[in-house]
Order: C-alpha cells, then structure tokens, then sequence
C-alpha cells in the first residue's frame, strides 16, 4: 500500500511540471501578461521610462513564450526561402533584439489601463490559434491586443502580437522585402543590426 | 439650415490638393501610396505642426488630473457614439446600433451629458464606426492614400468618409463660434494627448517613420472594416511556407 502511494507521488511529480507546460493558449497570454503586469505596477523605474529595466523583464518573463523564428520568417516574407540557415538565425537574433525593444518601450507607458481576457474559439486538433485581449483604459478607446499562438512540440508559442488591426511583425514586410531587392539578404540583417546599435548608443 | 463654412473650406480644399497630387504623381515605391511626393511634403508640414501640438498636448497630459481627462473623453466618446449607431445602422449592423443608441440614451442622462460612462459599467460595450468604415462595408475600395495636413493619414474613401463625418458633427454645428473652436480645440488636444504612448514606441520600431505610419494605418484600417476581426489568412497570404520556417 505504502509502495503504492509512494508510486503514485512520483508520477505526480513527473506529470506536474509536463502538465504545466501545456497551458492552454489563454491561459497562457493570461499568465505572462498578468506576471508583467503585476511588475510593473510595482516598478517605478520601469513606469519613469528605464528601457533596459523594462528589456530585462521582457526577457526573462516573456521571450521563452515567443517563437523569433517564426516571426521573423512572417516578417520577411517571400524572401526567408532564400535565406542561408546562417542569415535565417541572425536575422531572427536582430529582429528580436528590435521587437524586444519596441515592447518593452510600450510597458513603460503603462499608467492605470487593465486588460480584458476575450475566450479564444480553438478546436481540439488547432494548431494555430488567436488569442485576443483588451486594454481597457477610461475615456478612451479600448486598444485590442491579439496574440497568434502556434503549437510546437506540445506547447504554445507567440508568432505574433496585433495591436489595434496593426501587427507588430507584419508591417515591416514592405521595408524588408523593399531592402532585400535593393541589397540582399546581408542588406536586411546589416539595417537591422545598424538600428539595433543606432538605439543601444542613443538611449540607455 | 446652418451650413458649416469650415466643413466645406476644408472639403474645397481637400478636394483642390487631390487634383494638384494627381497631377503630379512622380516616383512611387508602393502601389497604394501613388502621391508619394505629396504625401512626405504634407507628413513633414505636420511633423513641423506637432512641435507646437505635442508640447500642448503634454502638459495637458501632466496638468490634469486623470479624473478630468476621463470626464473629457468621456464626452466626446459620447458625441461620436451617437454618430457610430447612424453607422452601423448603415452597414446593417442593426443590434449593435441598438446597443449604441442605449449608451447615449443612458450616458447623456444617468451619465450627466456623457461624462461618465455609466452603460459602459452596465456592459454596453462601446463601438467605433465612421463613414469610411460604412463607406467600405458598401463596397467603395480604398482609393490611393494620402496624408493631410493636421489631420493624417486618410485613403481617399476615407478622405470622403471625413468629410461626411465632419459635417453631421454636431461639434462644427455649434452656432456659438468661440465655444465651438474652443470644443473643437480641446478634442484635438485630447486626441494628440491620447497618441502620446505610442509616439516613442513608432520613433523606435520605425525604419522610417513616414513607411512604418502608412503602412500601419492601412493595416488598422483593413481591421476596423472587420470590426476587428480580420481572418488571420488575410494577413499571411504572402508569409513563407511554413514547413520554411525551420533552420
């Protein structure tokens, strides 16, 4: 009986953690933006506007939920095919470095919004889904906030963050497919490596 | 009735610099965005504007109280909900315009002349329709895009759709003119106060501001046509096979 019980713990134990990857999609949006969240409503620093108390948060609350590869492969459209698997990683390594940024920019003109969770319609077998929230702030509009999630290996990952109608990822297509006919794939991740240095010297 | 000089100054002369752009499309990089030329020469006169805009908008952003600046966009939320129900009663969209109606029935009394957003707090759930938006569900394509002075970027269904909603606004119909530029004044003020958060965001994420603000204001012009909406096909009909994706 004692064995028994013992038996059971352990397979507790081992399917905790498996079970605690497999968070639903909105569960998932929920979870990181309400760890943020409740970050930033206690940082000062953060809400004076320090970028790189905001990056550091970002990174360590919210990059291991986003899938840069993919991100960076619907930004650039077209084009990722012709990409070296050497100019695809650096591509995404510069791509996150600048979203990354952006949205840790957007945490530090967070005042007193909240953020309204909408049930997501995802079907058993999905393997794409959109998660959409709210952010809620008196007399104004309500800004939407949209989450495209994807499986991958039995866990959830962010493809891609919409704000109002505007995606985050998909508006720099014409940019790069522009750069990438005028100077190459090598031209794209130079641009965006010059940007990403071009920010790091000019703020803090 | 009372016509709206400033409506149809506006219209003539919104019309006037349609034609003068026309005449002089040169160099165009993206097929929507055929005035290019124009368009920059316009972005950088209100670049110039928002000088003298943005530092008013601040401190009015720093000076008020929170309470005060709700109350004002409270108020004008109120204005332009009246105006969303006429829309969605356009498109069709007959229960939403229902819904709408009871907001302003209730905000304008229980809420003390839309101060406050009482049947918001009931769950009537706020809508945004224009006329380009209804404009759009009949069919009238987006035209080429443009930039305008003080009001930005617009395409030309919703440069036409602007004009209709200023002109049934009940704001540039006020009689008493000091009190009706002064309304106006404030909402404007309101409106730059309200982009603020997001003016550091787009001097970051830009390659170059004036692509990265037309490119985003079609996209969330595309949306607000779907309410929101919009299949997620529609924004990847070009993205990369996915079996692509891998390293």
């Amino acid at each position: 009986m004692k064995s028994l019980f013992s038996l059971l713990f352990g397979l507790l134990l081992i399917v905790a953690p498996a079970a605690a990857q497999e968070l639903s999609p909105d569960a998932l949006v929920r979870k990181v933006t309400e760890d943020v969240l409740s970050v930033v409503r206690q940082d000062k620093d953060i809400k004076s506007g320090d970028t790189r108390k905001a990056i550091a948060l970002v990174d360590a609350r919210v990059l291991p939920y986003f899938n840069f590869q993919r991100m960076t492969a619907l930004a650039v459209g077209r084009d990722w095919n012709k990409a070296t698997p050497e100019q695809k990683k650096r591509l995404a390594e510069e791509f996150k470095t600048l979203l990354v940024r952006t949205y840790s920019n957007a945490l530090t003109s967070y005042r007193d919004q909240t953020v309204v969770y909408k049930p997501s319609r995802l079907q058993p077998g999905d393997t794409s889904v959109v998660v959409r929230t709210e952010v809620v702030q008196p007399g104004s509009r309500p800004i939407q906030l949209d989450y495209t999630l994807e499986k991958q290996d039995e866990s959830w990952k962010v493809y891609d963050v919409v704000v109002a109608g505007v995606s985050l990822v998909t508006n720099y297509r014409d940019t790069f497919r522009q750069e990438v006919s005028n100077h190459g794939i090598d031209g794209l991740i130079t641009m965006l490596a010059d940007r990403n240095q071009q920010l790091q010297v000019g703020k803090k | 009735m009372k016509t709206c000089l400033a409506t149809r100054v506006s219209c003539l002369a919104c019309g006037a610099a349609m034609i003068a752009a026309s005449g002089c499309a040169t160099t165009a990089n993206n097929p929507r965005d055929p005035f290019e030329g124009f368009n920059r020469a316009m972005f950088a006169v209100n670049e110039g504007l928002d000088v003298v805009v943005k530092p008013v908008a601040q401190g009015y952003d720093t000076v008020a109280p929170l309470p005060v600046k709700v109350v004002v966009g409270n108020f004008f939320g109120n204005l332009w909900d009246a105006w969303t129900a006429v829309n969605n009663l356009l498109q069709g969209k007959g229960q939403q315009a229902i819904s709408d109606v009871g907001r302003v029935l209730i905000n304008s009394t229980v809420g003390i002349g839309g101060a406050f957003d009482v049947a918001g707090e009931m769950g009537l759930v706020k809508h945004y329709e224009d006329f380009g938006q209804t404009l759009g569900r009949w069919g009238v394509p987006d035209g080429p895009y443009f930039y305008w002075p003080l009001i930005g970027p617009r395409t030309t269904r919703d440069t036409f759709g602007w004009m209709v909603d200023t002109y049934y606004d009940p704001v540039w119909r006020l009689d008493d003119v000091p009190l009706r530029n002064s309304l106006v004044g404030t909402r404007y003020i309101d409106m730059r106060a309200s982009l603020l958060p997001s003016d550091k965001v787009v001097e970051e994420a830009a390659f170059e501001k004036y692509n990265y603000i037309r490119d985003a204001y079609l996209q969330h012009r595309r949306s607000e046509l779907f309410d929101g909406e919009l299949p997620r096909e529609a924004l990847e009909d070009e993205s990369s096979n996915p079996a692509g994706t891998q390293p």
